[in-house]
């Protein structure tokens, strides 16, 4: 497979502060990474580098096989780059600015106006065409952004958060599209939303305080916190404290951790060193503590576990 | 080559049609008129010299264009890094002195959508009498090349500020300095402590002086290189500008 992007030791410091700290990121055609991180974990400024927006203070940069910094008009010609938060000229039409975008990435008339056609299409934006774009709404402004990144058709699309403000329909289309067209590309989108990197990567890099703690397909990341020594209970009670107090008696052996609190529940984790108890066991003696039990069974951890389990602790 | 032209002429582009976007543009060649004339007819009392020429027209250019190129060239840049266009624009497959240089242009040929307005005093200055038409030719020649220069020197500023009203105050600032920089009171001040050779240097950047000899219709080569080199080194310095600035 061909690698299309190749990020090496990428570093970046802002003041004192150190943003990203020696990324290395390599991604093959057809591949679609999800680029996850708690906010301000330097998913933007990685995207920026790779972009050739931003100097790195040390590490390279490749894109398509043309190196960022020491060939910027070929590596940049192989890229769409959606920013974050979707920039544009707001006194523009859409036609105008998707037409200026273009020109600059060295499209022909003939072709520009079937890109053009294409786009209106694909990314459905033949309603708001003659729009200025301050006059659009957050989602399809978005939408002009992620036009705008795919206008030339490049090898390597770098979008940064693509489905922040769409509804759950557009954000169904661009899954979609990005599906689509994901086979003879190498794609990296940034997103808050665990479920579309289910949904749509092969891959998933989870960045915390500047640095790559997590690179796996979504599949293998889950399953590697699966090992079923954990038991996972619902208690019908929103006061942890409490329930945590009544459990803990009751589960021999086993470490307690409070998972989230929804709905006036709490969910619960019994982890074991070994082999867990037999989870009908357990249910019986909760429930004869009088404990509200809704829901008892071996814990399968979810993307969004893994997520906060990798970013919020120190390895 | 022909890439780095057609990426100046996409930029030109954009940029001269985003002039005329907002009904500011209109509002700015009104305003531009209007004062033009006032000074013409009213302070310099075109119709009272009683001569053919065009003298008291350009004799208010730099003053009123110290305020007007500011204005021109205050969005230039503040804009794209206000609302994070700059972030596409860097990142399109052309090198960044095209980028400035189409914006650049598109500036100019605003201005020069302005000066060509004026024409009918020149057509009125004929109709009246029989003026040097080669000298109101240079006039224009060297209003325009001011310009250019004032332009530059406000689209470089406007790299270093997200903020237009910033951009515009600090541009006007020092095309007042450039503009004063000749006059007798300026080099009177600096001649009592500063180095003869600092007076000088200060002298030579005096905008009004070659502005006067070229409206007089000598067309030096001093005073186009003078022009010529001050946008040139100003284009140079907003492409390292907006390099260093982009992403702050
Ligand atoms: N131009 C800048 N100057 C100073 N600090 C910056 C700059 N850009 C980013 N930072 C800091 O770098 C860190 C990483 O920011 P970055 O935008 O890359 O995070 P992120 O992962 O994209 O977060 P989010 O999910 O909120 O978009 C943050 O602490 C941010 O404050
Ligand atoms: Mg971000």
């Amino acid at each position: 497979m061909t690698t299309l992007v190749e990020a090496r030791g990428l570093k970046k410091r802002f003041g004192d502060m150190t943003a990203v700290d020696d990324v290395s990121l390599s991604v093959a055609r057809g591949e679609v990474v999800g680029f996850l991180g708690p906010n301000g974990a330097g998913k933007s400024t990685t995207m920026k580098m790779i972009t050739g927006f931003l100097e790195p203070d040390t590490g390279t940069a490749e894109v398509g096989g043309h190196d960022v910094w020491r060939d910027p008009t070929s590596a940049k010609a192989k890229l769409g780059y959606l920013p974050e938060g979707a920039p544009a000229y707001g006194d523009m039409p859409v036609a105008d600015f998707l037409s200026f975008v273009g020109k600059m990435r060295g499209l022909r008339k003939a072709e520009l106006n079937n890109r053009l056609a294409e786009m209106a299409d694909r990314v459905r934006l033949t309603e708001v065409w003659s729009r200025p774009i301050e006059a659009l709404s957050k989602g399809y402004r978005r939408r002009v952004g992620i036009a705008q990144a795919l206008i030339h058709d490049p090898d390597v699309l770098i979008l940064d958060e693509p489905t922040d403000g769409l509804d759950p329909n557009q954000k169904h289309e661009m899954r979609n599209l990005i599906r689509e067209i994901a086979p003879n590309k190498s794609i990296i989108v940034s997103t808050h939303i665990l479920e579309e990197v289910e949904a749509v990567c092969s891959r998933a890099v989870i960045i915390a305080a500047g640095r790559v703690v997590a690179d796996a397909t979504p599949r293998d990341l889950v399953g590697s916190k699966d090992d079923g020594r954990a038991i996972q209970i619902r208690i019908g009670s929103p006061e942890e404290a409490s329930v945590i107090e009544k459990i803990k008696p009751l589960a021999d052996g086993a470490e307690l951790e409070v998972m989230e609190r929804m709905n006036g529940s709490t969910r619960v984790l019994l982890r074991y060193n070994d082999k867990p108890e037999d989870t009908r066991a357990i249910e019986t003696r909760l429930k004869s503590a009088d404990l509200p039990v809704e829901e008892v069974g071996i814990y399968r951890p979810r993307l969004e576990d893994v997520f906060r389990d990798v970013t919020t602790r120190i390895h | 080559m022909t890439a780095s032209l057609s990426s100046v002429s996409v930029v030109f582009g954009r940029e001269f049609r985003a002039y005329f976007a907002t009904p500011l543009a209109a509002i700015f060649l009104v305003v531009f008129l209007a004062l033009a004339g006032a000074m013409t007819f009213f302070v310099s009392g075109f119709f009272a010299r009683g001569s053919a020429d065009m003298a008291a027209f350009f004799t208010w250019m730099p003053w009123l264009f110290l305020v007007l190129l500011p204005a021109i060239g205050m969005r230039l840049w503040a804009e794209e890094r206000r609302s994070g266009t700059i972030e596409l624009l860097m990142t399109m497959p052309v090198a960044p002195w095209t980028i400035v240089l189409g914006k650049f242009l598109a500036g100019w040929a605003f201005t020069g959508v302005a000066l060509a307005l004026t024409t009918p005093l020149w057509i009125t200055v004929n109709w009246l009498g029989s003026p040097d038409n080669g000298v109101i030719a240079a006039g224009y020649l060297g209003t325009f090349l001011m310009a250019g220069a004032f332009l530059a020197i406000a689209a470089c500023i406007s790299t270093l500020t997200k903020n237009q009203v910033i951009a515009f105050i600090s541009a006007a600032i020092v095309t007042f300095l450039l503009v004063t920089a000749g006059l007798e009171l300026v080099l009177g001040a600096i001649r009592g402590w500063a180095p003869y050779w600092m007076t000088e240097a200060v002298a030579a950047l005096s905008v009004l002086e070659h502005f006067q000899r070229i409206t007089q219709g000598l067309i030096e080569a001093p005073t186009l290189i003078f022009f010529g080199s001050l946008i040139v080194l100003a284009l140079m310095i907003n492409t390292f500008l907006v390099d260093l600035k982009k992403a702050q």
